[in-house]
């Protein structure tokens, strides 16, 4: 049996879009900027897409920036919003347990001179909001926050966080990685305060290579890429129209009957982690129910180191991850399970099982034997 | 195209007598071999103390000198004319329009060096030296002779046909691979041991690698960067057979059944005599291992002693005498530094002990190893029998 456990990874596109990317490869592969009619059908898939988003937030269609994913949505949030927004003030505020490409992004932005507070969280992975009403200041002008969190599936208080920024000073823009969130919640930024929202799309069921920044109408961001002048000048280069319209259809797709989606994702998530329990010498950093995120389940194994019993769940046909896929090979990052207070000796031997609409209960009944079958095993044979 | 031809020189294969044209035939065979990844058809001929390389029609210039630098046995790569018509008068347009399309600037001293391997050549060396000299001086007045120390020594080389040349180009000396047996290197994912296997190839031995690969221990990402490092080094080396070992139930074994102290030691050998069964199942002759004196516990002279009583075959260990930064150097130079460093655990440092021995008594641990007795010989052959083969190239 082949369990796929590394939906915050990554996951398989739905099959309405494995079907857009192949007709806007094969048939309608024109230019969304060309004049002629091949471009105008190409045009409309990004229309289409766009419409179909800004439907799902609530949001303008104009609001839309469509990027190469997330890592560029970050990056134009906090570098087009710092740039843009630089003679107000150089302070920025985030958290230390945001993905890297917000953290690496931030350090850049304090290498052009500004600075940067970094929030801690507490058990459950929430930042004090105390701490951040006393961190804002008259130079502040932008706050990230992550919405999921990626290693643990922390929720952040979004909406509480937006009323003390906006009470301070309604002008400090307000940025939303929510990278592990959408599709997975239903997003309202004008309700929530949210300016700037960031979005993968391979995160649920989309294609790779393929995302959107939203950004409130009055926002002020600059384009971190210049060129044609494509998408408004706000993002230049040729439109992803297969990437995009791929993107369309997964968010059209995961945003029906939304709350039988999530409903099956809860029930995925509480039945792995009752099953958990089973298992010997195992913490779920995770918290059960509709507090945290639906997906995300992270599990510490003692005794054992992560990546060793990654790769044996691997050659069983298992699927996980260890910490988060895109800072795995530097493992100096975790704060997020530091913060949460994993015991030290746990933090290397921690994996994350995130699930998604693929996935059956009986995967999850075939992991749990596995692992006990497994972690007797493993257990015997420690380093040094 | 400015050059449609190579002289191919090479220096030890010369001496060897009878049995030259082995290597000449050896030499012949990898330069082909390195031929076939460049754009392009070549003809590779030779002729007595002479590799001639001709391209047949277009093909990329830079390309083959690289392929070429990396064929051991090569001494020097030069750019040549090929000349059919021998005819005197000919060969001095031949030696100025040479000059006059190799060297756009003409503020230049030379000399002219010339040989005739056809002694019935009607024009001897001398005679030919000095008018080709002087058909030079005629044809560019603002070159000067300088016998001495000349800018440009121009050979002009009598036999079949008339080679002019005058650039010559290092290749990476060595012998041709194939001339000098077989080995079976001790390949992990490090620095060192990719280098100890360039540096016995270069030598003119061929090579096959065993990996020592510990799943779940060593990961998959582990294997596919030997695999890669095998493929770089197969660039000098020729295509290089990568045995692939489980070695994860006697590691395992060994580290439930001996002292944590001595894992290493005994791990490594076990290590060396599978690698010496593969190595005899396909006919080679050593080991090569990319071991140098007390780089880490297991590679302390004592340690070296431990590991090497258990072969019968020679173990050559190339880098012995080279430093950390040394060994970095060549790998640098070879290509495969970038690859070596990609951090992946082997199965060398999964349970490594905090103090692992640094002077291993052998008596100490051959008693260690009899309580391996009951399982190790049919854990061995299993993991001989049950070793997956990849070709590198």
């Amino acid at each position: 049996m082949e369990a796929y456990f590394d939906n915050s990874a990554t996951t398989r596109v739905f099959d309405s879009v494995k079907e857009i990317v192949i007709k806007t490869m094969t048939e309608d592969y024109g230019n969304a900027a060309s004049k002629h009619k091949k471009g105008v059908e190409a045009e409309r898939y990004i229309r289409e897409a766009r419409s179909i988003i800004a439907k799902s937030l609530k949001v303008q269609e104009k609001e839309i920036v469509f990027t190469s994913g997330g890592s560029e949505s970050n990056n134009m949030a906090l570098i087009g919003g710092a740039m843009a927004n630089r003679r107000r003030g150089r302070h920025i505020i985030s958290t230390n347990v945001e993905h890297s490409s917000v953290y690496n992004t931030l350090e850049f932005l304090r290498d052009q001179g500004f600075e940067i507070t970094y929030l801690p969280v507490d058990g459950q992975g929430h930042i004090s909001l105390s701490q951040l009403r006393e961190s804002l200041r008259q130079e502040t002008i932008l706050v990230s926050v992550m919405y999921v969190n990626n290693e643990v599936g922390s929720v952040e208080p979004v909406e509480e966080i937006a009323k003390i920024i906006k009470g301070y000073q309604p002008e400090i823009l307000f940025h939303v990685d929510g990278i592990q969130a959408y599709g997975k919640y239903e997003i309202r930024p004008k309700r929530q305060g949210i300016d700037l929202l960031s979005v993968s799309g391979h995160k649920l069921h989309g294609p790779k290579g393929v995302g959107f920044l939203y950004i409130h109408e009055k926002a002020k961001v600059k384009p971190l890429i210049y060129g044609g002048g494509q998408q408004k000048g706000m993002r230049s280069g040729t439109e992803n129209v297969p990437g995009v319209a791929g993107l369309g259809a997964a968010v059209q797709e995961i945003y029906k009957n939304h709350r039988d989606k999530t409903d099956y994702l809860y029930g995925l998530k509480d039945y792995f982690i009752e099953r958990i329990r089973e298992v010997e010498g195992c913490v779920v950093n995770s918290q059960p129910g509709r507090d945290s995120a639906p997906q995300i389940v992270s599990v510490s194994f003692e005794g054992i180191r992560s990546e060793v019993l990654l790769h044996a769940l691997e050659d069983k046909g298992i699927y996980v991850s260890s910490g988060s896929a895109c800072s795995s090979n530097h493992p100096g990052i975790s704060g997020t399970l530091k913060g949460i207070g994993v015991k030290p000796e746990l933090l290397d031997a921690t994996l994350r099982f995130s699930f998604g609409l693929f996935n059956k209960k009986e995967e999850i009944d075939y992991a749990i034997q596995v692992l006990k079958e497994l972690l007797p095993m493993l257990r015997r044979f420690r380093r040094g | 195209m400015l050059y449609q031809s190579f002289l191919i020189k090479y220096a030890e294969i010369g001496t060897k007598g009878k049995n030259r044209y082995l290597f000449e035939d050896a030499l012949m065979k990898q330069i082909r071999h390195a031929l076939k990844e460049v754009d392009g058809g070549f003809a590779v001929t030779k002729e007595f103390g002479r590799i001639y390389v001709e391209a047949r029609g277009e093909y990329d210039y830079e390309d083959a000198i690289e392929a070429l630098q990396r064929v051991f046995g090569i001494a020097w790569i030069c750019p040549m004319f090929q000349i059919e018509d021998k005819d005197f008068e000919n060969l001095k347009k031949e030696a100025v329009d040479y000059i006059d399309r190799v060297y756009p600037d003409k503020n230049l001293t030379f000399k002219v060096d010339a040989r005739r391997a056809d002694k019935k050549y009607p024009v001897t060396s001398e005679q030919m030296n000095r008018e080709l000299g002087e058909a030079v001086l005629t044809a560019f007045p603002q070159m000067k002779v300088d016998v001495h120390r000349p800018q440009v020594m121009l050979h002009v080389e009598v036999r079949n046909m008339v080679n002019i040349y005058s650039q010559m180009i290092p290749g990476p000396g060595g012998m041709p691979v194939g001339t000098n047996g077989k080995a079976m290197l001790l390949l992990s994912g490090g620095i060192d041991s990719p280098v100890a296997g360039y540096m016995v190839a270069k030598r003119g031995v061929k090579i096959e690698a065993v990996y020592f690969h510990a799943p779940p221990y060593t990961s998959e990402r582990a294997r596919q960067k030997v695999v890669d490092l095998a493929a770089l080094v197969s660039r000098y080396s020729g295509p290089i057979k990568l045995h692939v070992v489980n070695f994860t139930d006697i590691q395992l074994y060994i580290y439930e059944q001996c002292p944590h102290e001595e894992l290493t030691i005994i791990m490594r050998r076990y290590m060396m005599r599978i690698a010496e069964m593969i190595g005899k199942e396909s006919e080679c002759l050593a080991l090569v291992t990319g071991e140098s004196i007390g780089q880490v516990a297991s590679q302390t002279v004592q340690s070296l002693a431990a590991t090497n009583e258990v072969c019968t075959m020679p173990v050559f260990r190339p880098v012995i005498g080279f430093d950390k930064q040394e060994i970095v150097d060549i790998s640098e130079k070879i290509g495969t530094y970038e690859t070596s460093i990609e951090p992946y655990e082997d199965c060398c440092t999964i349970f490594v002990a905090k103090h692992p021995v640094t002077k291993p008594n052998v008596k100490v641990i051959r008693r260690s190893e009899e309580k391996l007795a009951e399982k190790i010989d049919d854990m061995v052959k299993t993991a001989v029998e049950t070793r997956e083969i990849v070709m590198c190239s």
